[in-house]
């Protein structure tokens, strides 16, 4: 009751502060003076208030407050203690809390670690961030206020959807709203640095930083979403082609394009303007994803109750920054004078355009079949889903050239390289890889085309990168962990779509069914009680042709509040396979549903997008200690 | 008459539109092959004629009609106008129940039979799919 009310009152008085902020901002801007200390201290203040929010409704529902709406909705007195806090922003509401705790926080961030930038620029960046900020304030207090009164206070909440409840899922959207609002820094920052042609060297270097965070934290934050579907939604898979999903990989995909276009700008001041697109882009992409899975017009497996009025308020919020973006970057920007004018075929800058051309095209597909079932279901009523053929079908041949690209593109010199610097060596990898790929190719017995080539293009790459960390030692090593990484993720992908095999069955306790790779056993079944749940865990054998047993132990967990059904698959995870078991019961039938699956190389997705990530916190860790 | 340069750059816009042109063909060429439609029991029972498409049946699995045996399981989808029989071999998700909302991937065999190759999970439990709702809220 009383940490509701001192959540709603901090959150008033931090937009409170947006007003005080901008007068000092603009006033400081025009005089001649140093930075106002006061800007750091009110950017402070503002941040402290929305945390103070933040952790009043954190409060709420460790204390099981149900007189607020949110926690009522959302919480349940029986649930475990971490489900109450990580419950905070496992919902609407809190979640957007938490999108404006991590806007003022990166913006407070930003002021004391811009020092050696220009006075002015760091002013309008601040001041682009506070649109944005306010944006959100009035958003929240509008529409979907976490602090909501209830009375008379109900006795018990509703509870948090069970699926929801889970260590994966609880710092998932703390980590990927980390990366999506790292970009509206450098949103603000790049509109900021057009309105006073300060798109230099400098900035590209200042604001790489920022590139590189929110990369990394978007793309831990995927991962960790991924790894939830795997072992929770019991399908067994990790990358859907859902629209939730893709709309956290377009943001990727264009910060990706731009931590690639940001260093042809360090490096040889070219492609400023393509640079501030993807900049203004990526923001765009974020605030699209918070839109389209809050409006509720995603049709989507991942569905979940929605309020159709906050949809409409996001698509304004959203016209307006687009509209101001567009405005800044036609009045203001001046295409700066390149270095050198000419652009060799052979060169760094042109693999990185190359590559960026790439990603546009994926993030086109991608963009495309999310959307257009949207539209085609407001201009016809039909509702249609564009399923994962139509992705693999566009994707995978162009990444075949894409793979190639990123295996010779990182060898290329800035400005221009011979013909020469082509060595034999790589045409001795590139059979090589060629063997091997026909080695398993030829081993599964199916003949395709493309993913013939697919694998041959990413064991190229493969070796290319291994054979470099062996060559020349540290040097650029951030870029070669990431690009072995990514190469690593599609062999894995690759050959866990080729070897993957399953079996689906009804079994009855006692039965057993055989299929091409061995027999299960349903042994028996236990049950068991626990304090927000009741559980039936499944005894299964599985003896594979090997004679090799394991024994699995999937589980259902009936829960109360709200009452749900959720299978918690059982995973034996070795370096070369996943056993998976998820077993299911009907209501009403004596057979359980069960669905076995061997998944091999499925721990080295997870490696593999680690790597990727860690590419990025090489370089990060590196670029400071250059410093 | 124009310079190397100018002509470089020519060649290079050139290049760029024709593939963009070139991707949004093929973008919109398979978009067409690889669209699965969504149909209620009752369009379905309008259908002209049974395509072998893959499509999505949504609606709400009806009272008393899983019947299950050891390696399928048959039920039925309905609208509360009209109603399609389903037979389904594999893995069901957590929420597929008696009285709640399904949808279902597959092929239909006539108008009365559809054979499912994916039954699609909901994380809603209120989760009702639309033409259902559309249905209920007419009654």
């Amino acid at each position: 009751m009383l940490a509701s009310q001192i959540g709603y009152y901090s959150l008033i008085l931090g937009l409170f502060v947006s007003f005080l902020i901008t007068p000092i901002c603009i006033k400081n801007f025009y005089n001649n003076k140093v930075i106002d200390s006061k800007i750091f201290s009110f950017s402070f203040l503002q941040f402290f208030l929305v945390f103070l929010s933040f952790f009043a409704l954190i409060i709420s529902f460790v204390t099981s407050d149900f007189s607020n709406e949110t926690v009522f909705n959302n919480s349940h007195s029986l649930k475990p203690l971490f489900y109450k806090i990580s419950g905070t922003w496992g919902n609407h509401e809190g979640s957007l809390l938490l999108w404006l705790l991590v806007l003022t926080f990166f913006i407070f961030l930003f002021m004391i670690k811009s020092n050696d930038q220009p006075k002015k620029y760091r002013i309008l960046t601040i001041l682009f961030q506070q649109i944005i900020i306010v944006g959100f304030f009035l958003f929240i207090l509008s529409t979907s206020n976490p602090f909501g009164y209830l009375f008379p206070t109900p006795k018990e909440g509703l509870g948090l959807n069970p699926i929801l409840q889970d260590p994966a899922l609880a710092i998932h959207p703390p980590i990927l709203y980390l990366g999506y609002v790292g970009s509206s820094i450098i949103f603000s920052a790049s509109l900021a640095g057009i309105v006073q042609n300060y798109i230099s060297k400098k900035w590209a270097k200042h604001i790489k930083t920022w590139i590189l965070i929110s990369w990394i934290f978007l793309t831990l934050g995927i991962m960790l979403g991924s790894i939830w579907a795997y072992y929770e939604l019991g399908w067994g898979g990790f990358w859907f082609w859902d629209p939730v999903e893709n709309v956290s990989l377009m943001p990727w995909l264009c910060l990706t394009a731009l931590l690639h276009s940001i260093l042809v700008l360090e490096k040889k001041l070219s492609l400023t303007s393509w640079t501030v697109i993807l900049s203004i882009a990526t923001f765009t992409f974020s605030m699209c994803g918070t839109f389209l899975v809050r409006s509720g017009i995603l049709n989507s497996v991942h569905t979940f109750a929605n309020d159709p009025s906050r949809g409409i308020f996001i698509l304004i919020f959203l016209s307006i920054l687009i509209l101001i973006s567009l405005i800044v970057f036609f009045i203001f920007h001046e295409e700066k004078k390149q270095e050198i004018s000419k652009i060799y075929f052979l060169s760094k800058e042109t693999s990185i355009l190359i590559n960026n051309l790439f990603v546009m095209y994926f993030l086109s597909v991608v963009l495309i079949g999310t959307v257009y079932p949207i539209f085609l279901e407001v201009i016809s009523n039909e509702k249609i889903s564009v399923g994962p053929p139509f992705y693999n079908k566009l994707i995978m041949p162009f990444l075949i050239i894409f793979l190639i690209f990123m295996s010779i593109g990182p060898k290329l010199h800035w400005i221009k390289t011979g013909m020469k610097k082509i060595k034999v060596q790589f045409f001795l990898i590139f059979i090589f890889s060629s063997l091997i790929s026909y080695l398993i190719i030829d081993n599964i017995g199916f003949e395709n085309l493309i993913n013939s080539f697919l694998i041959t293009a990413a064991f190229y790459l493969f070796f290319i990168t291994l054979k470099d960390f062996f060559a020349k030692g540290f040097s650029n090593l951030s870029q070669k962990i990431s690009h072995f990484g990514f190469s690593l993720l599609i062999l894995s992908i690759l050959l866990n779509s080729f070897f993957s095999s399953e079996v689906t069955a009804n079994l009855k306790i006692g039965e057993k069914i055989s299929f091409e790779k061995g027999i299960i056993t349903f042994v028996s079944t236990e049950s068991k009680k626990y304090k927000n749940y009741q559980s039936i865990v499944g005894y299964f054998k599985v003896e594979d042709n090997k004679k090799k047993l394991i024994i699995l132990k999937p589980e259902l967990r009936i829960y109360n509040q709200p009452y749900t059904i959720t299978s918690e698959a059982d995973i034996k995870t070795t370096l070369y396979s996943d056993k998976f078991l998820v077993m299911n019961l009907v209501k009403g039938n004596e057979y359980f549903n069960i669905r076995y699956q061997i998944k091999p190389f499925m721990v080295w997705i997870w490696i593999s997008t680690l790597l990727i990530a860690l590419g990025g916190i090489c370089s990060l860790f590196r670029k400071n200690y250059e410093k | 008459m124009y310079g190397k340069k100018v002509k470089l750059r020519f060649l290079f816009l050139a290049l760029i539109l024709i593939s963009v042109i070139l991707s949004v063909f093929l973008i919109l060429k398979s978009l067409k092959e690889n669209v699965v439609y969504f149909q209620s029991p009752s369009e379905i029972q309008k259908l002209n004629e049974i395509s072998k498409k893959i499509i999505r049946v949504g609606g709400m699995v009806k009272e008393n009609s899983i019947i299950m045996d050891s390696d399928k399981i048959n039920f039925i989808i309905t609208d509360f106008k009209n109603e399609i029989n389903v037979i389904y071999s594999g893995a069901v998700p957590n929420l597929f129940e008696e009285g709640k909302g399904v949808v279902a991937e597959g092929f239909l065999k006539d108008k009365k039979y559809f054979l499912a190759t994916k039954i699609l999970a909901k994380h809603d439990e209120n989760y009702m799919p639309p033409e259902v709702k559309e249905a209920i809220g007419e009654k």
